[in-house]
């Protein structure tokens, strides 16, 4: 049997509401199938089932609020693993039973289901399952200290955030298992454990997933910026009376989109039924925030000034470290740029954020000799590198946006042709 | 006689003993230091002889009340001198039981003064035997539980003399039966004292320098016990502070002040009740550099000092300064010095009072909720709607619990009442072992007992109470 669990629609959804149901139990579902409709306080998305086997059981039904991220919503026959705990014990109500358990049961696994999954108990002590289940700490994953190994308060004290996850089987792709750190010899106790919140797990996921699946390589220019400067200086006294001011990264992103204009097989992603060629350069730009990182997006960059692509990747960067973004703001870019100049790293190569087929890492913009003819010379210079999917981008095809971004990036003023 | 020991005990009383014998069953070669009694002032001159003293005068108060159950008795007296004596035959007794268990369980006894020297593995303990002469030996390790005695305030003449002025020992084998006592101190000696000395017959003033009685108990308990003190007759003088404590041929004469006003009590003997001193002078601590705070040891969570193979426990160590703490101590002493990987020495230490009526309680107070800032639910019983407390005609007291609000925890239950020593346990193994208010609201209490007020009084934080 499988369970199908509840998914996170961003990286950040701890919660969702199980709109619509798209299946009933007997029906027999392959993966890609719609199979239901999630709520998040922003949008409305569909679900596809990863698995394929008959439905034998819905449960969450649907209208239900507050479905936690990572809670079995339906189990499908098939030949996987043994069951994950029935629905009453997966979510087993609080003491008092309330006569509504509908909403009840979909707040879902207030106290952790006792059985694992191969039927064996989980030794905790009463008040160590409720921190637990209030902190969403999975008690599978906590090793107790108490007499016989039983978890007490002291194991599960502190550890937070995490996604309460009441399935048996780990989702799909997540980072492979290591040994634990006593077994690679550091002590318990010789260090303080920062819980994995959803950002946390979505940032390993899906990077463990690229690096591993992706087959990358790395594509490395040097530009001379000088004339950008000089002309960013120009804008910026233009723009000025407008209280905008264009930073190198907004001239980086519009320069991006102008040469994926150019070079349209850069701005591709693959799938297996084709590769996808993106009508409009949707850049992301990666904005560090308190505990991880998110990818904002200027859509349609390509047709956007300079003026509008500071305006809004000032407002997209604020509003990221608020954490205030919208689903749609920061997930379906098509191409990336990541910046780490501003620490003085001279190069870097990021990893691929898929679907994307290139992700492009900005180096430190710095005076370095530069050979003019046969003399040297002192220029301004910024190293780029490319990170290329290589089942969308091959090496040629890389090198050629690099060649359009060069030019433009060094001379601004050609992104006008 | 060998001289070297896998482990040496300093000091017999409970937390020593019992961590010797822990130490011989996980296979040390344990030897005991100690200087007077086996078992220490807990079996001798502490615990258990009141607790013979404190059965006496419950006897004989409770022949007061014969009529309330249909009795009748003609002359109902005492024996003074037969309750001390029954009080130190049982000390007697239960001092011989030690002296058993050490052979038993082949724990070299060596009796004498210890003294601690630089060593290597840990220090040296050099021994001024009883017998004469001096022992050296040498260990792997050394406990030291050495306890604590009758602090004494000589600047304001409070120093047991054994004639006027009793501490605990002196007022535990009294040459004489007094007609009046004042206690000084109203933590649990002071009160379990005076409140034998009133059920004898004796007029007994407690004076107390904080606001209020058993100042370590919650204030409601606090208040609860003083008016059912005072309805025995018994009188207190709280926020007093004692200036000077004089005797004469009559008696003693105590000196207090509260508000600024001065006045003096007068009394046949003083019971000096001001709290302990730790025995840790004259061992030799101070050359080998051992960490103290306020004159306790202090100890990390394994109970182990600043030094290599010297460890603490007890009273010697800091509060609170209890028998079952010292015990508990010195078995996870023993065990860590064994190899065991255990966690820190942690668990919830229940404080009894044995007066009439008896106070216990377990974690903490109303009051240091609040300090806390923590979110409480709080839930109180009265044993007067109880029916075994009505049958029994003791329906004095009540049970008070307290718990988090956030975590659905017990973390402190407090109760006065008959026997509430015995059943505070109860709720020690609900803390110990992690209970939510869910699982004491599932556990069946057998009916009809006392033990259901505890029930109520967590089904009463709930709103959930039944029989109010």
């Amino acid at each position: 049997m499988t369970d199908i669990l509840m998914p996170a629609l961003s990286p950040t959804m701890e919660e969702g509401v199980l709109a619509k149901w798209h299946i009933k139990v007997g029906d027999t579902v392959s993966a890609g199938d719609v199979i239901a409709e999630i709520e998040t306080d922003k949008a409305t998305m569909e679900v596809e089932a990863v698995d394929e086997g008959e439905v034998l059981e819905i449960l969450v039904e649907a209208g239900t609020e507050g479905v936690k991220v990572n809670t079995p919503i339906a189990r499908l026959a098939g030949d996987d693993v043994a069951p994950a705990p029935k629905k009453a014990e997966a979510a087993k109500p609080e003491a008092e039973a309330k006569p509504e358990p509908k909403a009840e049961k979909a707040e879902a696994p207030k106290a952790p289901p006792a059985p694992a999954k191969d039927g064996e108990r989980i030794f905790a002590s009463p008040l160590a399952r409720r921190i637990a289940a209030q902190n969403g700490v999975d008690l599978k994953s906590v090793k107790g200290t108490g007499p016989h190994g039983r978890i007490v308060k002291r194991d599960v004290e502190g550890m937070k955030g995490g996604t309460a996850s009441a399935s048996a089987a780990p989702a799909k792709g997540e980072p492979r298992q290591v040994l634990s750190l006593e077994q690679q010899g550091i002590a318990p106790g010789s260090y303080d454990l920062v819980p994995l919140d959803g950002m946390r797990k979505a940032i390993a996921r899906r990077l463990t997933d690229s690096f591993r699946d992706v087959p990358h390589f790395p594509l490395t220019i040097d530009c001379e910026i000088d004339g950008l400067l000089a002309a960013r200086a120009q804008v910026n006294a233009l723009l000025e009376p407008q209280g905008v001011k264009v930073s190198v990264n907004d001239f980086i992103m519009k320069a991006v989109a102008m040469a994926l204009k150019a070079v349209p097989e850069a701005n591709a992603s693959y799938t297996p039924e084709g590769i996808a060629m993106h009508h409009h350069a949707d850049v992301a730009m990666a904005v560090a925030i308190d505990g991880g990182l998110i990818t904002p997006i200027i859509r349609k960059a390509e047709t956007k000034s300079l003026a509008e692509i500071a305006t809004e990747s000032k407002d997209l960067a604020r509003r990221a470290r608020d954490r205030k973004l919208k689903p749609e703001e920061f997930q379906g870019g098509t191409f990336s740029v990541s910046n780490l100049g501003m620490f003085g790293i001279k190069s870097f190569a990021s990893i691929i954020n898929e679907p994307q087929g290139a992700i492009m890492s900005v180096g430190a913009g710095e005076k370095r000799p530069v050979v003019r003819g046969d003399s040297l010379a002192v220029a301004t210079v910024m190293t780029v590198t490319l990170t290329c999917d290589h089942r969308v981008v091959d090496g040629a095809v890389g090198a050629r946006f690099l060649q359009a971004f060069k030019p433009m990036i060094e001379n601004p003023v050609t992104m006008l042709a | 006689m060998a001289d070297t020991f896998d482990l040496i005990v300093i000091g017999s009383g409970p937390g020593g003993y019992v961590a010797a014998i822990r130490a011989s069953q996980l296979g040390l070669k344990v030897g005991i230091v100690e200087r007077e009694n086996l078992g220490g002032i807990c079996l001798n001159w502490g615990c258990i002889p009141t607790k013979a003293l404190l059965k006496s005068g419950e006897k004989y108060e409770s022949l007061s009340h014969l009529k309330d159950y249909g009795l009748s008795a003609d002359k109902v007296g005492f024996d003074f001198e037969a309750i001390i004596q029954r009080s130190r035959k049982v000390a007697k007794q239960l001092n011989s039981g030690v002296g058993f268990l050490m052979k038993k369980h082949k724990i070299e006894v060596i009796e004498g003064t210890a003294k601690l020297e630089k060593g290597t593995a840990a220090p040296k303990v050099v021994v001024a035997l009883n017998a004469g002469g001096n022992r050296t030996l040498e260990a792997k390790s050394v406990m030291l539980a050495v306890g604590a005695r009758a602090r004494a305030i000589s600047q304001i003449g409070l120093e047991a003399d054994g004639d006027r002025i009793w501490a605990y020992r002196e007022a535990m084998a009294p040459k004489f039966m007094p007609k009046s006592v004042v206690v000084i101190g109203s933590g649990a000696i002071g009160i379990e004292f005076g409140s034998f000395y009133r059920a004898l017959g004796a007029e007994v003033t407690v004076v107390e320098a904080v606001d209020r009685i058993m100042p370590v108990e919650d204030i409601e308990v606090s208040k609860a016990a003083q008016k059912a003190f005072e309805k025995r007759g018994m009188k207190f003088r709280t926020g007093c502070k004692v200036t000077k404590v004089s005797k004469d041929k009559a008696g003693v004469k105590v000196a207090i002040e509260a508000g600024g006003k001065a006045e003096t009590l007068e009394a046949e003997v003083c019971i000096s009740a001001v709290g302990i001193t730790a025995n840790t002078d004259g061992i030799g601590l101070e050359a080998l550099g051992v960490n103290m705070d306020r004159g306790h040891i202090t100890i990390d969570g394994h109970c182990q000092t600043n030094v290599k193979g010297l460890y603490a426990i007890g009273d010697c160590a800091g509060a609170p300064w209890l028998a079952h703490k010292a015990s508990h101590e010195g078995i996870h002493a023993a065990e860590h010095i064994a190899g065991y990987k255990t966690p820190n020495v942690h668990s919830p230490i229940a404080g009894c009072t044995y007066a009439q009526p008896q106070v216990a309680s377990v974690g903490i107070t109303e009051q240091q909720a609040k300090e806390e800032k923590r979110e409480v639910k709080i839930g109180r019983f009265p044993f007067k709607v109880n029916g075994k407390a009505i049958a029994s005609g003791e329906t004095e007291g009540f049970v008070k619990t307290i718990f988090d609000v956030k975590t659905g925890a017990l973390i402190g239950a407090h109760m006065i009442g008959a026997e509430v020593t015995e059943m505070i346990q109860g709720y020690v193994t609900a803390i110990t072992l992690e209970a939510t208010e869910e699982d004491i609201h599932g556990i069946v209490y057998p009916h009809p007992t006392m033990s259901e007020a505890m029930h109520e009084a967590a089904l009463d934080a709930y709103s959930r109470v039944l029989h109010i």
